[in-house]
């Protein structure tokens, strides 16, 4: 991995070394344009973003990249259908309003779908809730309850139950702790955060 | 598509210059043959009035095409020869600005329909007479066919990039559907792809104050010693509110009284804010011709850009005006701004986006309403830096 890519968050580093070279990318909650400036340089790829807060669009295009301002609740219906060969959703699906639509969404605008989440199902978390009774802050759910940007959280196994009842096939799985990859074995215990890549199948 | 409300230096409130009397000391262009014109005409003679700065490097590849606003010009960032102002958009375009004159080739021509130097309703027809409701009726796609003539004197086959706010940026969008071969990058700054039925109502307030002033004598002022200038004075201060916002007006001017400690119960400038805009319409009389307001405004109004490309009778949507497009979009907002509100630049982007072309959108925040990408806004700088940097 090169040095870009090696200073890319985790998960998007697992984001960016399994996207196909050249291809057409919708990065959804693209923030300052981290990822899509990696995919751009390394991997050559064609990258459009869509991102809520303006000083991040301001950034991305200041990098010479491509990016819309808009809220992906409502915003990706405008765009066609198998417009991209990957949209991807990183640590944005338990901001939304709607995931399972969200999620529905970016399969139908993208061939394949990158998603990324926190798993509420991580150890720590749960012995917060057993033993101390309070919702957790830990390093990836840094902000408290009341004002969590995170309105749907969900562990590995519940995204697992929700790809299989959508019929969604998983291409790809990768689970972190820290920033390592861990086996799949105890994920759902272990992983701080997971990326799946899922298609229609 | 106004001055800064900061920039109140004086400018001369003569009486009426005649149109044919202003006076350009910028660059022409005789376009050597007749204009054809989207309502059916051809307009023979046509001179361009435009300003450079910088220099076409041996490439012919650095070439900015700046299109300005309604009432604007061509000295985008030289000093104004009536007024004595600084060039319009002087903060941005410079030596070491954001649009950098020592990378870029910058060309500003005066739209056509204009009163700066460029051919309009002010100008000798070919029998000698200024032209003035002879002149034929202009759309937005004109004025582009008069600027691409004028970058085909210049020998400029691709710009790098078009840049336009308010009626600049409807340029700047027809320029790129039409045109799509000639640009690489288009810059939209508080523009539409269709003008707005509000705006059109406004725009009509303006031509109606223009058209009921006596002294208009139906066009044919010139040379009478009598022009319409309560009217154009009128017609000004009412889209001059359009261009500020609740915020600034507040902050401004408020409900503070003018040079008085009481209301004078009588109809003189009792309010700080009437005597800015009286001021606003009286100053305005001294440097832009009344009939080249109203086939401006007319232009404005006429403007679609899908009815532009596939007629009258057009049911297609948006995206489908930008097909076979490839520029770069970058498009942006401003959220104050009610005239030209960010759901027409967001229509825009979206468009473009599903026509396949990349785009950026973003709505910046500034106070200052539709005349934001006038003023000092650090975020524009930056965006339009970035955007322009590769």
């Amino acid at each position: 991995m090169n040095r870009i890519m090696a200073n890319l968050r985790p998960d998007l580093a697992v984001i960016a070394g399994h996207v196909a070279p050249g291809a057409k990318v919708l990065d959804v909650g693209c923030g300052d344009g981290t990822l899509m400036a990696a995919l751009r340089d390394e991997r050559g790829c064609d990258v459009r973003g869509l991102e809520i807060d303006p000083h991040n669009v301001a950034e991305c295009v200041g990098h010479g990249l491509s990016a819309i301002q808009g809220d992906a609740d409502t915003d990706l219906a405008l765009y066609p259908d198998a417009s991209f060969d990957y949209a991807i959703l990183s640590q944005t699906l338990q901001t939304t309003k709607r995931p399972d639509m969200v999620l529905e969404e970016l399969l139908r605008i993208g061939r394949r779908a990158f998603v990324s989440f926190p798993n509420f199902g991580h150890w720590r978390v749960r012995s917060d809730l057993l033993w101390r009774g309070r919702m957790p802050v830990t390093r990836l759910l840094p902000v408290g309850w009341y004002e969590t940007p995170n309105i749907h959280h969900l562990t590995i196994a519940d995204f697992r139950d929700f790809v299989a009842q959508r019929g969604l096939k998983v291409e790809g799985a990768w689970y972190l702790n820290g920033d390592s990859l861990i086996s799949p074995a105890m994920a759902t215990w272990r992983a701080e955060h997971a990326v799946y890549l899922l298609s229609r199948g | 598509m106004d001055f800064p409300l900061t920039s109140r230096a004086s400018a001369p409130n003569s009486t009426r210059i005649m149109a044919s009397l202003f006076t350009s000391c910028s660059q022409t262009y005789d376009l050597p043959d007749p204009l054809p014109l989207d309502g059916g005409q051809s307009l023979e003679g046509v001179r361009i009035a435009f300003e450079t700065y910088g220099a076409l490097n041996d490439a012919r590849d650095n070439a900015i095409l700046i299109c300005h606003a309604t009432t604007g010009d061509q000295y985008v960032a030289s000093p104004h020869p009536i007024t004595g102002k600084p060039g319009w958009w002087s903060k941005m375009v410079g030596p070491g600005k954001p649009i950098d004159t020592d990378r870029f080739y910058v060309i500003c021509p005066n739209v056509l329909g204009s009163c700066m130097g460029t051919t309009g309703p002010g100008s000798l027809a070919p029998d000698g007479q200024p032209y003035g409701l002879r002149f034929p009726v202009i759309t937005i796609r004109d004025m582009v066919r008069a600027h691409m003539a004028l970058l085909d004197h210049l020998g400029v086959e691709r710009l790098y990039a078009v840049v336009g706010g308010s009626m600049g940026g409807m340029q700047a969008l027809s320029l790129s559907i039409h045109w799509p071969e000639r640009v690489a990058r288009v810059l939209l700054l508080a523009t539409t792809a269709v003008m707005p039925v509000q705006n059109i109502a406004f725009q009509e307030v303006g031509r109606q104050a223009i058209m009921a002033d006596p002294d208009w004598q139906g066009g044919a002022y010139y040379g009478t010693g009598r022009a319409p200038d309560a009217g154009l004075a009128v017609a000004r201060m009412a889209a001059h509110i359009t261009y500020l916002s609740e915020a600034t007006l507040s902050e401004k001017f408020g409900r503070r009284l003018q040079d008085r400690d009481a209301k004078s119960f009588g109809f003189g400038a009792d309010f700080q804010v009437e005597s800015y805009l009286r001021y606003q319409g009286s100053s305005f009389t001294g440097r832009f011709d009344a009939n080249s307001y109203l086939y401006i405004t007319r232009a404005m109004s006429y403007f679609d850009v899908s009815e532009e490309r596939f007629g009258a009778d057009h049911t297609t949507r948006l995206s489908e005006a930008f097909a076979g497009v490839t520029a770069r979009f970058c498009v942006v907002s401003f959220d104050t701004d009610w005239l030209y509100p960010t759901a027409e630049s967001r229509k825009i982007a979206h468009a473009v986006n599903a026509a396949g072309a990349p785009v950026s959108f973003m709505e910046l925040a500034a106070p200052y309403g539709h005349d934001s990408f006038l003023l000092d806004v650090p975020a524009l700088d930056r965006v339009i830096t970035g955007f322009l940097s590769r």
